[in-house]
């Protein structure tokens, strides 16, 4: 993965500052909120929501389990469309492909339309090493590329600011890129998204080379389609000459016929919409109508490997609708920056430590950020069992040596509770020294700082029943 | 009919009370409660922070307490899901304990088919449904139902009252700061309900909670659930009871 997020520190520490931020914290609970209800509202539309759960389940698995197959297949049809497929390893393997492809062109500029991909991989850093612009289109990646900021949402990248944020970064930063912002410019939301289309449709008109991702790949035909709600992404993918998909390989589904089932599940789980307002598929070139030359970089990334877990491969079903961050409680106080990642909340804690691997600070502690309540699992329109998975990190971690004082409390637990005598000698100790216990312990601070302690009882359960019962 | 108590290793070393009161609601609906020694925990502490080797040998403990018993009971819905959700992994024996064991509410509505336990407690209560009794075990509204028919009992909705409150196991630790906000957002919903006593199925959540009430000096105190449907007007919770 690219360097953009490395570097952060581990999830606790990062949270720390965000729970205590008030405006971040009013910002996501109010966004989170208003599209859960709405999410939960469209779905309870659908009385075969549970059947189109596990027919996206059941299709991205077999496709998973075949998936060597399907992306030659893959790579046949594209390449038989009139497009160029390029595989690429990893992170620079990718970045090198895009630079060099659009270099050929001779062009310093690029659009983009908002790819999680591309971010993974760091491209528009990358371009911007070798002197080519990447502008995103997206209006919320628009705002956050505009704030020198990092997204922290899949779908709603500046979910983090509010309108007031918004119209300031307008501004101030729009002249920096292009046409600057209207005089007066407000924060109502039809004046924020004036000024955005405004600013946009120049860079639409000039641009020549555009790059993008894509939601899915069908392998029978070598269509690609891209999901989205504003229509910048349309422009994007029709009006250049040039055009370069980034795409992860897990992207790809069968047929045709399966995209039945995730043009239902995908919009109402990620907006909470019966459809998308924009469904634009492409296949190779067609003379006479939109790019004339179209490349697809299929992104590999870590992504073989995560295939080779057999119980961590299921994060790569996810269709990144993002219900799960809406949902997690963890999220909505953490905010999405604290995960360390272009992938935040529960879908990012177990698929960027996969991607990635567990040895950094914060890829070891992604696992940890969730207690394990099961919103995620529930929501998942692919039924990602995301508590399963992070247990299963866990253990990977443990493996690798863990946290030294945490096992050692693991040992020790399991030296009074493996026997029912050392448990109830250590239940008699504490009841017997119960009034010199203090009120904060050194040690558990963690605890103490924010919650009491419980009192130890004068008894134990143990020791009532051996009075009472026997 | 005889069963066997899980009390659960919280319960018994913290909350003995809610031991108390399981044993005391059973006998009054004439079931025989037998209370093996040899169990200790369920293991859900270490299989849930990725020690599954140390969380091993405390399930088989556990199955073989449990051997001959064809209903074990327990006051603790988290403790209920890691046997039925787990087990399975862990031997024949434990295999087997998994669809023998029963939350407290499941037992008193699926298997002995009461909701009105004769219980009495004239209060107001709120109910939180802790994630695992709620998505994992799939109480439903066994709790409510159980808690609408006790006599006196004015039950009051609670805001928000399937999100997490924040303990998670050792989340709470691992994540004080995020665990800390959960709690408090968790109790301020309570308070905003008016009710005396934030009522719950599972002790762990309670601790969390408890400890964030008395620490921001709350309105109203935390209690288990088995503590409230033990209550009769003969035999009336006594307040003084240690609080969480
Ligand atoms: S894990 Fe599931 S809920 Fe989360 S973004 Fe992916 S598909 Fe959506």
């Amino acid at each position: 993965m690219s360097g953009t997020f490395l570097g952060m520190p581990a999830f606790p520490v990062a949270a720390k500052a965000a729970v205590g931020d008030a405006t971040l914290r009013a910002n996501l609970r109010h966004a989170t909120h208003t599209i859960r209800d709405k999410r939960a509202a469209a779905v309870a539309e659908l009385e075969d929501w549970d059947r189109l759960r596990e027919a996206g389940k059941q299709i991205k698995d077999h496709t998973l389990r075949h998936l060597d197959r399907y992306l030659l297949k893959l790579e046949e049809a594209v390449t038989a469309a009139g497009g160029t497929v390029h595989w690429a390893a990893d992170a620079d393997e990718a970045n090198r492909i895009v630079t060099a492809l659009v270099r050929a062109t001779g062009e310093t500029e690029v659009v983009k339309v908002k790819s999680m991909a591309t971010q993974e991989i760091g491209l528009n850093e990358a371009l911007e090493a070798v002197g080519i612009a990447a502008y995103e289109t997206d209006l919320a990646e628009l705002i956050v590329q505009l704030g020198h900021d990092r997204p922290s949402h899949i779908l709603v990248p500046a979910i983090h600011r509010n309108r007031g944020e918004i119209r300031d970064i307008f501004r101030a930063e729009m002249g920096e890129w292009g046409r600057p912002a209207p005089d007066g410019l407000t924060d109502t939301p039809a004046d924020l998204a004036q000024a955005a289309r405004l600013h946009l449709r120049e860079k639409f008109l000039r641009a020549k080379v555009a790059v993008s991702g894509a939601n899915f790949m069908v392998a029978e035909t070598g269509t690609l389609v891209v999901l989205e709600s504003e229509g910048n992404g349309r422009m994007c993918l029709t009006l250049p000459e040039t055009l370069i998909s980034v795409v992860g390989i897990e992207k790809t589904v069968p047929t045709w016929r399966d995209l039945e089932v995730f043009l239902q599940t995908l919009p109402r789980s990620s907006t909470a919409e019966r459809m998308n307002p924009y469904t634009t598929m492409w296949t190779g070139t067609t003379d006479g109508d939109g790019p004339r030359d179209f490349h697809l970089v299929l992104l590999d990334n870590g992504r073989t490997d995560t295939l080779a877990d057999e119980v961590g491969r299921q994060a790569l079903r996810c269709i990144r609708c993002s219900a799960c961050l809406n949902v997690c409680p963890v999220y909505e106080r953490a905010g999405g920056h604290a995960y360390g990642s272009v992938y935040p909340g529960p879908i990012g804690a177990i698929l960027s430590p996969q991607l990635r691997g567990t040895e950094s600070e914060i890829d070891a502690s992604l696992p940890f950020a969730s207690s394990l309540c099961g919103a995620c699992y529930e929501v998942c329109p692919v039924a990602i069992d995301i508590p399963e998975v992070l247990v299963h990190l866990r253990e990977r971690i443990a493996d690798q040596g863990g946290h030294r004082l945490e096992r050692a409390a693991m040992k020790a637990a399991g030296a009074v509770l493996g026997s029912p005598r050392a448990l109830a000698a250590a239940e008699r100790l504490a009841a017997s020294t119960r009034r010199l216990h203090p009120k904060r312990l050194p040690g558990a601070s963690a605890w103490t700082d924010s919650r009491e302690l419980p009192e130890v009882p004068a008894e134990s359960f143990r020791a009532w029943w051996k009075r009472n019962r026997t | 009919m005889r069963v066997a108590l899980f009390v659960t290793c919280v319960n018994d070393a913290l909350y003995p009370a809610t031991g108390v009161a399981t044993v005391r609601i059973l006998e009054r609906l004439g079931v025989e409660v037998d209370f093996p020694a040899g169990q200790t925990c369920c293991g859900q502490p270490q299989f849930n922070t990725g020690y599954r080797q140390d969380a091993e040998p405390l399930a088989r403990r556990l199955a073989d307490a449990f051997r001959g018993y064809e209903h074990v009971v327990t006051p603790s819905g988290s403790c209920a899901a890691m046997v039925r959700g787990h087990y399975a992994g862990f031997g024949a024996q434990a295999a087997a304990l998994a669809p023998r064991v029963h939350e407290l509410t499941e037992f008193l509505v699926d298997v002995l088919g009461v909701t009105d336990v004769g219980a009495y407690f004239p209060h107001t209560v709120t109910y939180h449904p802790s994630c695992h009794g709620l998505r994992l075990l799939g109480l439903g509204d066994r709790p409510r139902r159980l808690l609408e028919a006790v006599e006196g009992l004015v039950l009051r909705e609670l805001p928000g009252a399937e999100e997490c409150c924040g303990f998670g196991g050792t989340f709470a630790v691992k994540n004080p700061d995020v665990s800390a906000a959960m709690g408090r957002d968790k109790i301020d919903h309570a308070v905003s309900t008016g009710a005396e006593v934030l009522c719950g199925a599972d002790n762990s959540c309670l601790m969390h909670l408890g400890g964030v009430l008395r620490r921001e000096d709350a309105p109203l105190r935390a209690l288990h659930l088995a503590e409230i449907l033990a209550s009769t007007e003969t035999e009336p919770l006594e307040w003084t009871e240690s609080p969480r």
